[in-house]
């Protein structure tokens, strides 16, 4: 019987254990059917009916039992060959079949990602507090101490104590907004100067502080002008003070916020608060209309009476103060040309800056 | 105060070719800002030339008008024409049509010359018009720019003037000239005058000046004057009102007299209208020497004047046609019949100069700046004297002022002297000031000699004596500089002239300070936290209405008014309060932002609300220049009202979404409460979160936020609330539908937070979780039940978190079920499932005994 030559196509025959060439045709044809799968599905149906419970091998394996002693030998040697042949090949195949499957997946998976939803939008912060905060850093940096005084604030403070005698036409009625009762002798705060005096009452000598805050005139608002505005004020109280002092001081501080390239010049000027007095200009060297000198706000010697009103002897000590407007700067350091963007509350003009200014 | 050019040369050698802007830039190194420039020429520009009328031949035209064709000489008869333009003849003679008929053949008038620019970019040529070649223009004062009302064209005889024929008439009629406008500081009067800026330019460049005052002549009286009694019985601060008063009359005043036009043009040039000549007098003496003066027809004056304080209910209808009620502290100039003018600020109607005025009695006092400040201001009357005389006017400058105003009037007018003069009153002068002259090198760190410091007061016009044996000078200010009063005020004037670019620069070397405070620290987090969470910072104006404050302001209706800070003087009348919340600040800024198309919003605003307690403000204010003493000070701090700083938010629309082409979430009441607990947790401080109540909030979604109590039992403070608005405010206010906000007392959350944190130890040992539905009536909150399930679940609980609500089927009415994960941990071994469900055991009992809990 020649048992070896059936109509392998269709029905593979069982190999007789010892038939060496029947044994290595059905590992010829499990290794082609492996090399056919193209994917790892094919893998799968190759494995089965070449390694399955009935695959010709495994069947052959078990017809081993049947044979006397020493043909068990010989037929599980070329039998375990031949699987161990067949396994290796599945793997190898296997691995291959893997690793396209891997990449063709991760090719499958590409996405547009500039199509990305904002799931999640930063907001912002109003430049107006950002540049405050800005400011204050500056001067923490150089050891000064950040103070803050009330908005309705006693008319002693924001006149009387800084020098402003009950006469002065910046008390009336039309810079200064008054709270009922008059003889409340209460206001909003014209400037945050009053600051000033607060702080050398609460404070041991010396004194540095910056004091950013909001402030309020009877102005009506239109493209430069504000009732709600804020400002920042300096003052340092200290042994042997000078102008000097107050120079050196303002013309770091623009080159902080303006670049290594600013440069400022003061002139007379008049405060009742300060005596010697000065307008402070800056030297704009990237303003958006070229380089310019830009007023920016005033400054002086602390005026003897402020430092009495404070208990502070003007004998022993000197100081120095000036006072920028925050909206100013903004304008003219970062092209803010109408007002009404910096109070109306438009998000955008808010967005735009973000997190810096 | 605007400078005429030609003036300031009269007094000065600045430069024949200099412009406004030489000027400003040399009087801003001695402090005198520059502020504008006022220059005709840059809106007219020649050839405009002084023509004589030759012929005028009415032509009557058919649209009814008349014109006249006129010929004109404008070069010197015999000479011929220089100036070379289409349409200017050779021959020195131009035919033009004029539609005027206020002059006559022989009438020397201006003629606009072809290629001239008249104000309004009017540019003339020869032009055919009513059949002829209208070569020119015979201009009219209105199109010269000189002024408004004119009666046809400027004829030149009217002004006194009969110049050369071909005169440049721009000269002519000070169009040529210019003026620089500077900033003067309230501290310096004297700079209102020409006089003063003459002394500043000086100064500014260390040149010789003429002093306008110096040049005046003062003569000893013929005659004895009109009466004049000082009579002032209630100074201000023990300043008498009026300390100097002199009159002086000139007779045959002829006030129809034409201003002469360099008077005229320096007048304009300095802002002010030519009236009349004998307004115009008075003004251009103001101008030179800062003195105001006042004309008073002297035959409408009865008795002698006085000056004294206004009579209570005492009348008086000044230049203005006002009829004004006068306050007992206005000082004013009476005659018999009572007041006849407001001291310094305006005189009255009934003795003022007019058509029929021939005798002329010129009034030139010195004021007390404080009685004239609030006089202007209780009358609110501006006006160039008022300026001048609240800013402090040179004492001994109204003997010389009102000559130089008696000599102007017989120059100019045809007047006579009439020798009389009245001069009362002892004018107080500036006090010596005792200075140190190191004084100024201690304030301005430049190293000034002794001498420097005498020259430059010398050079102000200050006397100096000295020094004496403690090196101390004595210096007496000049008359004209009230302001110099304490030493500081020397050392600036040493400074501003020798110049502050002379100060060096130093930086000061702080002593090492501690940063920003807690406070401050937090406040940035807290805000800066709130914008890389999406929200948007926005700001707002502190101003409010009554019911906008009290509904958002106050948490529960009552009967009591809702206590807010209101001002006298409000921008609108309808804000008339100051903010208790930020609420709705933070709403109009979310409604303004719709009405601009967007829908998606989350804005929050952080600042100071006003909330008046008992006690607002101090009726008594100390003095300045000294320590009020700690009782009044302790008095003044009391009166202030408490300001903390709050937080609000307003969010409507939908979060972005998550995929494109999705819809985000829409925003809600637990987006408000979430902003709450956001702001706390950059603080590191715990909400309690509480089903609250308020006005302007949806009465079943509102939250009250709470910090937690300090012992375990009592409720904790109310710091804020949040959730959605009221569905009535949402209509009311115009906002989007379902609307959430919320508002935090950001001053209190800040206080909660700890000054230093401790570490907590971290069990690596297993956790166990055990879920635990609850049936419960559907009053009883998360929160609550929350609470009491992680005290009873003891210290084994590390963490319970809500994570089903359920109602409906299956549950009985009026009942809902929670579902709780509980997770535990112990610090030092594993957990049993037998120890966890024993913790777990007492969570329930405990809700079973505290809220009547089933498990489900």
């Amino acid at each position: 019987m020649n048992a070896f030559h059936g109509s392998r196509m269709s029905t593979p025959e069982t190999p007789h254990p010892l038939d060496e060439a029947a044994v290595q045709r059905c590992v010829d044809d499990a290794l082609a059917a492996f090399d056919a799968a193209a994917d790892l599905d094919q893998l799968k149906t190759a494995r089965l009916s070449h390694t399955g419970d009935k695959a010709p091998i495994v069947l052959a394996n078990r017809q081993i039992k049947d044979l006397s002693k020493e043909e068990k030998a010989a037929a599980g040697k070329l039998l375990g060959r031949a699987r161990g042949r067949i396994q290796q090949a599945l793997a190898a195949r296997t691995e291959v079949l893997e690793a396209e499957h891997a990449g063709r997946m991760l090719v499958e998976e590409t996405v547009d990602v500039t199509a990305a939803p904002r799931r999640r939008r930063t907001g912002a912060r109003h430049p107006l507090s950002v540049l405050q905060e800005r400011v204050s850093d500056i001067f923490t940096a150089m050891g000064w101490e950040i103070a803050e005084g009330p908005e309705v604030e006693s008319e002693w403070f924001n006149f009387d104590a800084l020098n402003i005698a009950p006469d002065h036409p910046s008390r009336e009625l039309q810079d200064t907004f008054f709270v009922e009762p008059v003889d409340s002798h209460l206001v909003l705060r014209t400037h945050t100067s009053p600051v000033q005096v607060r702080s050398l009452l609460e404070r041991r000598l010396p004194v540095y502080v910056l004091c950013p805050g909001r402030t309020f005139r009877t102005d009506e608002l239109d493209a430069t002008h504000t009732p709600v505005f804020h400002q920042f004020e300096g003052l340092a109280v200290d042994e042997g003070l000078t102008m000097a002092d107050l120079r050196g001081t303002l013309e770091h501080f623009a080159r902080r916020m303006l670049g290594d390239d600013a440069a400022i010049r003061l002139r007379p000027a008049y405060f009742p608060f300060t005596e010697p007095s000065a307008e402070l200009d800056v030297w704009h060297p990237h303003a958006a209309g070229g380089p310019q000198w830009i007023e920016w706000g005033g400054c002086g010697m602390v005026h003897p009476n402020v430092l009495r009103a404070a208990g502070v002897d003007p004998e022993t000590h000197t100081g120095f103060a000036f006072g920028m407007g925050v909206e100013r700067t903004l304008m003219f350091r970062n092209g803010v040309s109408d007002m009404h963007d910096m109070i109306e509350g438009d998000v955008r003009f808010s967005q735009h800056f973000g997190m810096e200014v | 105060m605007r400078i005429p050019l030609s003036w300031i040369r009269e007094y000065t050698s600045f430069d024949a070719d200099g412009t406004a802007e030489d000027l400003m830039a040399r009087l801003v190194r001695v402090g005198l800002e520059e502020e504008d420039v006022h220059r005709p020429s840059d809106e007219i520009a020649g050839p405009v030339v002084v023509g004589e009328v030759l012929e005028k031949t009415p032509e009557p035209q058919s649209n009814g008008k008349t014109i006249n064709w006129c010929r004109v000489r404008v070069v010197p008869e015999g000479q011929t024409q220089t100036l070379t333009h289409e349409g200017i003849e050779p021959d020195g003679v131009q035919g033009v049509v004029c539609g005027a008929h206020n002059f006559e053949v022989g009438d020397k008038v201006v003629v606009t010359l072809p290629g001239a620019v008249l104000p309004g970019d009017f540019r003339i040529s020869a032009r055919k018009t009513y059949g002829h070649v209208s070569a020119g223009m015979i201009a009219s004062t209105k199109e010269l720019g000189l002024g408004e009302d004119h009666d046809g064209i400027l004829v030149l005889s009217t002004l006194g003037l009969d110049p050369e024929v071909g005169a440049d008439a721009l000269a002519l009629l000070g169009l040529a000239d210019e003026a620089a406008e500077i900033n003067v500081t309230p501290d310096r009067g004297y700079a209102f005058s020409m006089r003063g800026v003459a002394r500043e330019y000086g100064h500014a460049t260390g040149t010789e000046v003429v002093d306008p005052a110096a040049q005046v002549v003062v003569p000893e009286a013929t005659a004895p004057g009109r009466e004049v009694r000082l009579e002032d019985e209630a100074p201000i601060y023990g300043t008498a009102g009026c300390d100097r008063f002199v009159a002086r009359t000139v007779t045959g005043v002829d006030v129809d007299a034409p201003t002469p036009p360099w008077m005229a043009s320096r007048l304009r040039l300095a802002g002010m209208r030519p009236i009349s000549l004998p307004v115009d007098i008075s003004n251009y003496v103001m101008w030179e020497l800062g003195q105001p003066l006042h004309f008073y027809d002297a035959e409408q004056l009865r008795g002698p004047i006085r000056v004294r304080r206004a009579a209570a209910g005492e009348t008086l209808t000044t230049l203005d046609d006002k009829s004004r009620t006068l306050d007992v502290e206005d000082l004013v100039i009476a005659d018999d019949r009572g007041a006849i003018g407001l001291a310094g600020v305006m005189g009255g109607g009934e003795t003022e100069v007019g058509e029929t005025t021939t005798t002329v009695l010129i009034e030139a006092a010195h004021f007390d700046p404080i009685t004239v400040g609030r006089t202007r201001r209780r009358h609110k009357l501006p006006s160039e004297a008022s300026k001048r005389n609240e800013r402090g006017v040179d004492p001994l400058m109204p003997d010389i002022a009102a000559q130089r105003a008696v000599e102007l009037l017989v120059e100019l007018a045809s007047g006579t002297d009439s020798g009389e003069i009245t001069a009362v009153g002892d004018p107080a002068l500036p006090q010596a000031i005792s200075l140190d002259p190191a004084l100024a090198q201690r304030l301005t760190g430049v190293e000034y000699t002794d001498e420097q410091v005498v020259e430059t007061l010398r050079a102000i016009g200050a006397t100096v004596a000295g020094p004496d044996a403690e090196d101390r000078l004595e210096v007496t200010p000049p008359s004209w500089r009230p302001d110099l009063t304490i030493a500081e005020d020397l050392v600036e004037e040493v400074a501003r002239l020798i110049g502050y670019d002379r100060i060096p620069a130093r930086l000061p070397q702080a002593p090492a300070g501690r940063g920003l405070t807690a406070d401050q620290r937090r406040r940035r987090q807290v805000l800066d936290g709130l914008a890389a969470a999406g929200l948007t910072e926005t700001l707002s104006y502190p101003f409010l209405s009554e019911e906008a404050n009290t509904l958002f302001g106050r948490a529960e209706e009552s009967e009591r008014p809702w206590p807010m800070v209101r001002l006298v003087n409000p921008i609108a009348a309808q804000h008339p309060t100051l903010r208790t919340t930020l609420l709705p600040g933070v709403l109009d800024t979310l409604r303004r932002n719709v009405s601009r198309g967007f829908s998606d919003l989350a804005l929050y605003e952080a600042g100071a609300v006003v909330l008046p307690g008992d006690q607002l403000g101090s009726a008594e204010i100390p003095d300045l220049g000294a320590h009020p003493g700690e009782g009044v000070l302790a008095d003044l701090l009391a009166g202030i009202p408490d300001q903390p700083w709050h937080v609000a938010a307003a969010l409507c629309g939908a979060e972005p979404a998550a995929e494109v082409g999705a819809s985000g979430r829409r925003r809600d009441w637990a987006d408000a409460i979430e902003v709450a607990r956001f702001v706390a947790e950059r603080v590191g401080v715990e909400l309690e979160v509480v089903q609250g109540a308020h006005q302007a909030f949806h009465p079943g979604r509102t939250a009250e936020l709470r910090l937690p109590a300090a012992d375990g039992d009592s409720a904790g403070t109310r710091v804020g609330v949040a959730g959605e608005l009221h569905p009535t405010v949402v209509e009311a206010w115009d906002l989007p539908e379902r609307t959430a906000a919320v508002e935090l007392d950001l001053s209190a959350v800040l206080a909660a937070a700890s000054e230093q944190v401790t570490a907590a130890e971290l069990s690596t040992f297993p956790q166990t979780t055990q879920d635990v539905s609850l049936i419960v009536d559907a009053e009883v909150t998360a929160g609550e039940l929350r609470a009491t399930l992680a005290e009873g679940a003891g210290a084994l609980l590390e963490a319970v978190e809500l994570f089903d609500v359920y109602a409906g089927e299956g549950i009985e009415d009026g009942k809902k079920s929670l579902a709780f994960a509980l997770r535990f941990r112990a610090p030092d071994r594993t957990l049993t499932a037998d120890e966890a469900s024993e913790a777990r055991g007492h969570a329930v009992a405990l809700a079973e005994r505290r809220h009547g809990a089933t498990q489900r």
